[in-house]
């Protein structure tokens, strides 16, 4: 299981994203951190989830 | 007449406590848009005596900015940077300002903001807002983010919160309301947000880094 905000998931195995298109992330407005490290855009693709991983998303809305 | 730096400090002192002031007076914080939530933080963060604010917009005072933003009539067309410089020094003529009429791009950035030890992400768009926040986590972890996300229409003030996301990353909003649906900022909503943004500076900068 992956812990993503705060809540578990069956998605070891799985990139970072193929997560995030599954989940319907639009990947331009967000920031990953994947057990307390950022995860740039460029690793998305290349970062493995793994069982026991924590994973925070955060998905920004216009407006300032 | 214009009272002197040390009485101006003096009566802050006597408002926040000779310790909590000097805390403040010793800190440097940037703010990255100069917008809605941006001139809100500003004023907020000099009225609390910040030694020194970084002001970072390459854009001007536009009619439409005046509903929420804090600027004059008499500043449209002025360059935001310029026009917010002003009315901060007639809240305090003391503060240290470093305004930057520049847009921030991942080239820059680091530049930029590596004075500040705390930063204030005001941009407009969700997109900027995700740049700077990648950058700034991943390129300057040692400083302290504070993003506000969610604060467009008449929703209840109440939803608007302050939410420790990361270590060092907080986020103030609803984290909802966009502002391309429905109607746009209103003031008093602008306000609310900026409020905590500008808030959870000053409480980490007192030790309190819960949210």
């Amino acid at each position: 299981m992956v812990k993503i905000n705060g809540k578990d998931f069956d998605v070891s195995g799985k990139t970072i994203a193929e997560y995030l298109t599954e989940a319907n992330y639009n990947l331009k407005y967000i920031a990953v951190e994947r057990n307390g490290e950022i995860v740039t855009k460029g690793q998305y693709a290349s970062t493995v989830l793994a069982d026991g991983d924590t994973v925070n998303i955060v998905s920004f809305v216009g407006g300032g | 007449m214009l009272p002197t730096k040390e009485e101006m400090i003096a009566a802050l002192e006597k408002r926040h406590g000779v310790e909590t002031q000097r805390k403040f007076l010793s800190a440097t914080v940037a703010i990255c848009g100069l917008g809605g939530l941006g001139s809100n933080i500003a004023i907020a963060l000099t009225r609390a005596g910040i030694g020194k604010l970084i002001l970072i917009d390459f854009d001007r005072v536009d009619l439409a900015n005046l509903n929420r933003q804090q600027y004059k009539l008499s500043q449209v067309g002025m360059f935001k940077t310029d026009a917010l410089c002003e009315n901060l020094k007639e809240i305090s003529p003391y503060v240290e300002l470093e305004p930057h009429c520049v847009r921030i791009t991942e080239d820059n950035a680091k530049e930029l903001l590596k004075e500040a030890d705390i930063l204030c992400e005001a941009f407009d768009n969700a997109e900027s807002k995700a740049m700077l926040t990648n950058i700034v986590l991943k390129k300057m972890p040692e400083k302290y983010l504070i993003a506000g996300s969610g604060l467009a229409g008449l929703g209840s003030a109440n939803t608007i919160k302050t939410r420790k996301a990361m270590r060092h990353f907080y986020i103030c909003g609803d984290e909802v309301s966009d502002v391309n649906k429905g109607i746009g900022p209103v003031a008093s909503r602008v306000l609310v947000c900026a409020a905590h943004q500008a808030h959870m500076v000053l409480r980490i900068l007192t030790n309190e880094f819960e949210a």
